[in-house]
């Protein structure tokens, strides 16, 4: 019991421990080995621009598409127990939407790309439904369900521009991609804090949260009272899809053009990873969007420090897979639960010896 | 032959953790007879099921089956099935996927090949033999669940077993398909197998049964012939109840308010669970259903909330008629309920006491109103003292409080609420006796206060405690009501069993 209390007290940090240490080691070990790696210097840019840059820039500004799918990642995991797989796949299709409508346009102006963006957010949430419908309503295993849209995506993604890779050239879109003129800081990191605070407003005005996490621990006693399951982990796709289609966007306009074929290719095995270093139970249940985000971010300090050492890009997967490794097993129950009795017994030393002193 | 016996247990004893959950039972089975085990919930029927079939290491006692030299080495489930114990379990531990024949020769002998066409035909064999309906081909998916069952014990007497175990055989079968269970049963006995039955259900038990043995609470109560022992004797065994003590109780002062308006009425209300029934409870009026595990008190109840999927009946609440086919419906028009299983429906273990005692109050008040932090603490504060909930603070895990506690903070959850109508299923089971009396008074202080109350309880006496009025179910039928100078435990007792004791 008096663990179990101790535990609640210290719940502020708890769940984020194993991503700060993570940060934190990444952090020294790069010091140690390049005092100046996280120097961040200006520089004018080729627009003009007079921006931020250096390895910490270009990590967080890395991790933005990755940070905005474990946010949503994080909502579908919490409320079904399961993953979806098919992240990477949706966004290629959102992105293809975007760049359908942008091209259509003669003048690209703000209305343009707003409307670009509004359409895929629609589609995007509309394959989420589909998702969802498969994993609520059918009640057909997340990951199984979601391999559908996993294996076809990129194929639908394809025939909505009907050609390889059609490019955008427009001034608006770059900035979306790189930087805003005037504003320092690379527009996608703008984005995933605005996307950040938006989860936030949400948890604050809508019962969400309790509602997701009452789902996620236990199913029948939230149906019992009153909570929809079926439609919480609709929610949950849905909502997923709204992050897709930002990281969609994003990536479409870092680049100038879509690739079906590598647009956020691979993603969504990192981003469930990022759910995982986040501390999350990917069993669902109780959940914390910040770990996430800092996960999403660890992931992408990782590979940037794999980078810096020169390590061959056909080996950072191996790598990264090490570290990985270390990370979820250090999280893992049964090293936690080991660590907590060798605390114990530490305390229980020394309330021992000062009886002794005493 | 017939009184030869194929089965000796003595002296079993099965302790748990805290809990003495077997002490000096014997058992005994002869050949060619159905054995009831009677007993209510923890009584110890399916550790001694358990003991018998290798789940459990027994801690003492001995085991002798016809047959087998000495005492019977039973460590495992394999071991039992090898000397001739079979076993067919409530859920149906067969796949699904593969055929009939399969099904019945899957994980046996020796040889890894498998010899389809003798097995087909082996098979056949038996079926027809046994009457079962079935053909050895066909998918095991395709059949009811009365004859995969049957497949199951066809599967059972193929491996010649001696002693054949049904635990709760007949709980998911309709009519109809109890009758042909039963007349299989029959077949068996006639061959000689002895065979135990393990069931809810007393009418099916006084249906096909030569002895019934008795346990409570780990011990034998005693072992009986049929006749020997009529129903309304068997319940009060079962209870641990002397007739004549009963009746000798005297009936506590009673709150009885059946003169305020009907806050709640079902007509012919039935569920995917339970079976139409009708209904009714006044304003401020403390009700029960009654009746043994399995009697269909819980799907009851169930139906009233829209627990279960609701398949008819018309439901009006205070006079005007209502569709509540969805929990969330019913909270809506003033219900609330305890569900019967606290770990499973009630509370949502990794969640704060707070979170989990504002809960159904946060569902009503809707997704686009969540309530501040300051009023939940609020409430959760008035709720943790009224109720004298003891827990470490109201940000700990529901799930690290004890069973009392848990129940207290569902119950503060429903009270919350402002229920007009309150379904309490089994609030005090699994709590220590302080707690128990508390929740009984709560429940009168409530009734006091205008909330109409249905409660629900294994224990007799505490229903005879706070209810004014008693429905009693059997076999998922209501079969009958008592109020006034009728409630006593003899007359439960009697209306529980059928028919008129002297």
């Amino acid at each position: 019991m008096s663990e179990k209390t101790g535990k609640a007290r210290r719940g502020g940090l708890g769940q984020l421990l194993i991503p700060l240490i993570a940060i934190g080691l990444l952090i020294i070990f790069n010091l140690i080995r390049d005092p100046g790696f996280f120097s961040i210097e200006t520089k004018l840019n080729n627009t003009g621009n007079t921006v931020l840059a250096g390895n910490l820039i270009s990590i967080i500004n890395g991790a933005s598409e990755l940070a905005i799918l474990a946010m949503g990642m994080t909502l579908v995991t919490a409320a079904c127990g399961g993953q979806d797989i098919s992240v990477g796949a949706a966004a290629a299709i959102a992105g293809s939407v975007f760049v359908r409508i942008i091209r259509g346009a003669a003048p690209v102006t703000g209305g343009t790309v707003a409307l670009a963006f509004l359409a895929c957010c629609a589609v995007a949430m509309l394959f989420g439904a589909f998702n969802g419908m498969l994993v609520a309503v059918f009640r057909i295993q997340p990951m199984i369900a979601t391999l559908i849209l996993y294996t076809c995506g990129r194929s639908i993604a394809y025939w909505i521009n009907g050609g390889a890779t059609p490019t955008i050239d427009s001034a608006i879109t770059s900035a979306i991609g790189s930087f805003i003129p005037g504003v320092p800081i690379p527009t996608p990191v703008i984005i995933v804090a605005i996307m950040a605070l938006l989860f936030s407003l949400v948890f604050r005005f809508t019962t969400l949260e309790l509602f997701t996490q009452s789902v996620g621990i236990n199913q029948s006693a939230a149906r019992l009272n009153g909570i929809s399951p079926t439609l919480i982990k609709l929610l949950s796709f849905i909502i997923l899809g709204i992050c897709v289609s930002v990281a969609g966007s994003i990536g479409v306009c870092r680049l100038g053009l879509i690739n079906h074929e590598t647009l956020l290719i691979d993603i969504e095995m990192d981003t469930i990873l990022a759910v995982a270093i986040g501390g999350n139970s990917l069993g669902g249940g109780k959940f914390r969007i910040s770990g996430s985000i800092l996960g999403a971010y660890v992931i992408q300090m990782l590979t940037i420090t794999l980078y810096a050492m020169k390590v061959p890009s056909t080996d950072v997967k191996a790598y990264k897979a090490i570290v990985i490794v270390l990370l979820v097993v250090i999280g893992s129950p049964v090293v936690k639960r080991w660590f907590s009795g060798l605390v114990n017994r530490f305390h229980a030393g020394r309330a021992a010896a000062v009886k002794e002193v005493g | 032959m017939p009184n030869e016996t194929v089965l000796t247990m003595r002296g079993i004893c099965k302790q748990f953790p805290g809990v003495r959950a077997l002490h000096n039972v014997d058992f005994s089975l002869r050949k060619g007879e159905i054995h009831a085990l009677m007993g209510e919930n923890g009584a110890g029927k399916s550790t001694l099921i358990k003991v018998l079939t290798g789940v459990y290491g027994k801690d003492a006692g001995s085991i002798h089956l016809d047959g087998v030299e000495g005492e019977a080495n039973i460590h495992s489930p394999q071991d039992a099935q090898n000397i001739g114990i079979a076993t067919v379990y409530q859920e149906i531990t067969l796949c699904p996927n593969l055929t009939v024949a399969e099904n019945m020769y899957i994980g046996r002998g020796a040889s890894f090949l498998v010899r389809r066409k003798e097995y087909e035909k082996k098979a056949g064999q038996i079926l027809e033999n046994l009457g079962i309906p079935a053909r050895p081909r066909q998918q095991l998916a395709s059949c009811s669940l009365a004859v995969q069952q049957m497949v199951a014990i066809a599967r059972a007497v193929d491996m010649q077993c001696k002693v054949l175990i049904l635990d709760e055989p007949t709980s998911s079968l309709d009519d109809k398909e109890v009758q042909m269970l039963f007349s299989l049963m029959r077949d068996l006995k006639a061959r000689g197998v002895g065979i135990i039955f393990v069931t809810h259900f007393l009418e099916q038990v006084y249906e096909v049964c030569d002895r019934i043995t008795v346990l409570r609470n780990g011990e034998l109560v005693g072992a009986y012939r049929i006749e020997e022992l009529p129903q309304v004797q068997l319940v009060a065994k079962m209870m641990g109840k002397d007739l004549d003590e009963l009746n000798s109780m005297n009936a506590f002062e009673r709150w009885n308010r059946t003169d305020g308006p009907v806050v709640y009425e079902a007509r012919q209300l039935s569920s995917s669970e339970s079976r139409p029934f009708d209904f009714q409870i006044h304003r401020g009026e403390v009700n029960g259903f009654t009746g043994l595990l399995g009697s269909g008190r819980s799907e009851s109840v169930r139906a009233i909330f829209g627990a279960d999927h609701v398949t008819g009946g018309q439901v009006k609440v205070d006079g005007k008629p209502v569709r509540i086919t969805r929990p969330i419906e019913a909270m809506k028009h003033g219900i609330g309920y305890l569900p019967e299983d606290r770990k499973r429906d009630g509370i949502i273990a990794d969640l704060s006491v707070r979170e989990n005692i504002i809960l159904a109050l946060q569902v009503m008040k809707g997704f686009f109103r969540p309530l501040s932090r300051a009023e939940a603490e609020k409430f959760a504060d008035e709720y943790i003292q009224a109720l004298n909930i003891k827990t470490a603070s109201k940000d700990t895990p529901i799930g690290s409080l004890s069973g009392g506690n848990q129940q207290k903070v569902i119950l503060a959850r429903w009270l919350l609420t402002h229920p007009d109508y309150l379904i309490l299923d089994e609030p005090t089971r699994g709590i220590d006796v302080g707690t128990k009396l508390e929740i009984q008074k709560l429940v009168l202080k409530l009734a006091e206060d205008n909330v109409s109350i249905t409660f629900i309880s294994s224990e007799i006496e505490e229903m005879l405690r706070t209810c004014s009025r008693l429905i009693v179910m059997r076999d998922r039928n209501i079969v009958g009501e008592l109020t006034g100078d009728d409630l006593t435990q003899t007359r439960v007792m009697q209306t529980i069993a059928g028919g008129e004791a002297s």
